[in-house]
């Protein structure tokens, strides 16, 4: 793939000027980055809820409903390694970045199969959503690979609370064929930032945990300027 | 042990349940008794799927499924179990200690979690000792293609990947079975992820292995986190059933070589996916190293 077309694509989502410096200096005083998912959790603790308002854009319902959420997903996950590519944190080493742009390159490939896959199932994708990464340090590896595991590690346990909420078996195994390259990455970022703790979100019964959408986007709602409506996906 | 063995064990635990589930009562019974017994974090798992069965959803090929996943578990767990206590096998002071050690208690863990929901779901689930395997893969002989598993750390490596590789490809198979119960479902997908984990440690492990050891031929080409086409990454011909069909560019009848206007490679869009195995395909693959 040439970095151009990922270049090109990668400027198609729109990041959110550098307006937010009250929501950032908040964010600076919790402590962003290193503890991404905590300061998301509280983030949405104390603020908008997108999910349960009428209001924002709908992701629909039914099976096309659960695909645009995974295309929300991927989208997000695509900007952020796009970009992590065109800035590259300061010490990389030749393997990180092979191996992050492997990343990049298959969430790329993910978000444009979803909005393909929801265009052929005649349906109307998801617009193209806003980010906000002001909260990321792109030239800080710490930074950069501490996102990165809160998006994987998001992205498994949306995918695995997803499952139940699909009708059609074949969009099923679609989630599935995803879900695992998801923990893949996860595990390896995870092991970048401290080797061996792969799996280190496992529970008691050695199992990754599912959340509900509505669990999901609070939590991306930290990067997601586009305000997301999930009111009309299948809850069981 | 040969295939038709392994699927009638599986297959002959499954009419008794809709006996002992035909009466509602009974059912609820079951629960209340078995609620005494397992982890608090169980008993939704283990009530959903009970409760399903009170009204009439067929439970039978759940619990087919369940000791399915449940017998590779098995395989898993003891083939970590002995790695983990084999004199030697795992260079010692070195991280890979703790990561198998973690790999092994996870895949117990599986074993136990799923024995218990078999068994809340009205089955009997299948039993495994490490006297039923032979992780050579020689079918009983221990003499097969691994023989030496557990004297050469490149050799055990090399099981390790291939084994976590096949169980996300059988559990993802696995999924569309599970659709009738969301919790159990949901279980087999928290397990999947799991796997997936491991599987990507152990392709770490093993690219820092080869780079280490650059003339070891049980390392072949770029080994990644990920399944690049169909390329095992492991000397050994014997493995490559594991791998066939993770070569695909299409998926649901998108090609992936140019979605949405870009180009892909053959090699980014195969690593995109991973892809299924049946049952029967991860049966085949698994048969010589039960006996």
């Amino acid at each position: 793939m040439s970095t151009k077309n990922l270049t090109e694509n990668g400027l198609e989502l729109n990041e959110r000027p550098d307006n937010s410096f009250s929501r950032r200096k908040f964010l600076g005083v919790v402590g962003a980055g290193s503890a991404a998912l905590a300061t998301a959790s509280v983030l949405a603790a104390c603020g908008k809820n997108n999910n349960s308002s009428n209001s924002g854009v709908n992701l629909g319902s039914g099976d096309v409903g659960i695909l645009n959420y995974a295309y929300a997903l991927e989208q997000l996950e695509a900007a952020f390694y796009t970009k992590v590519i065109m800035s590259l944190y300061s010490g990389i080493t030749p393997a990180e970045q092979a191996l992050l742009t492997d990343i990049r390159d298959h969430e790329v490939a993910h978000r444009n199969f979803f909005k393909a896959a929801i265009s052929a199932a005649g349906a109307t994708p998801l617009q193209d959503l806003q980010v906000d990464f002001s909260t990321v340090d792109f030239g800080s590896r710490t930074s950069v690979l501490a996102t990165a595991k809160a998006f994987e590690d998001l992205g498994v346990t949306a995918y695995n609370g997803a499952g139940k909420l699909i009708t059609n078996p074949a969009y099923l195994v679609i989630a599935g064929k995803i879900v695992s390259v998801e923990a893949r990455h996860a595990a390896l970022i995870a092991d970048l930032i401290s080797n061996g703790t792969f799996a280190n979100t496992t529970d008691a019964n050695g199992l990754d945990m599912a959340r509900t959408p509505a669990e999901v986007l609070a939590i991306a709602d930290t990067y997601v300027v586009t305000k997301l409506n999930a009111s009309n996906l299948p809850t069981s | 042990m040969n295939l038709q063995n392994i699927l009638s064990e599986i297959e002959q635990k499954d009419p008794e349940v809709f006996d002992r589930l035909s009466d509602r009562r009974k059912v609820m019974k079951n629960f209340t008794s078995f609620a005494g017994k397992v982890a608090l974090a169980s008993i939704p798992f283990a009530f959903g799927s009970m409760f399903k069965k009170a009204y009439g959803q067929t439970p039978a090929d759940i619990v087919g499924v369940l000791n399915f996943a449940l017998t590779l578990e098995y395989l898993e767990s003891e083939f970590y179990k002995l790695g983990v206590a084999a004199p030697g096998l795992i260079p010692a002071g070195t991280p890979a200690v703790a990561a198998l050690t973690k790999i092994r208690d996870d895949e117990n863990k599986h074993v136990a979690f799923l024995r218990t929901a078999i068994t809340a779901s009205g089955g009997t689930p299948v039993s495994f000792t490490a006297a039923n395997f032979d992780f050579t893969g020689g079918n009983g002989s221990q003499t097969g293609p691994f023989a030496g598993v557990f004297t050469n750390y490149d050799l055990f490596l090399a099981v390790a990947q291939t084994f976590e590789d096949t169980g996300v490809r059988a559990y993802k198979g696995q999924a569309g079975n599970l659709m009738s119960n969301n919790d159990v479902l949901t279980a087999a997908l928290n397990i999947h992820s799991v796997e997936g984990r491991h599987a990507a440690h152990i392709r770490y492990m093993r690219k820092a292995r080869q780079t280490a050891n650059p003339g070891n031929a049980l390392y072949v080409g770029n080994i990644k986190p990920w399944i690049t086409l169909n390329n095992s990454n492991i000397g050994s011909a014997a493995v490559q059933a594991s791998y066939n069909g993770e070569e695909l560019t299409m998926q649901a009848g998108v090609n992936i070589l140019t979605v949405g206007g870009q180009t892909f490679s053959a090699e980014t869009a195969s690593e995109s996916f991973d892809e299924p195995l049946t049952k029967a395909e991860v049966l085949a693959i698994v048969d010589p190293f039960i006996i």
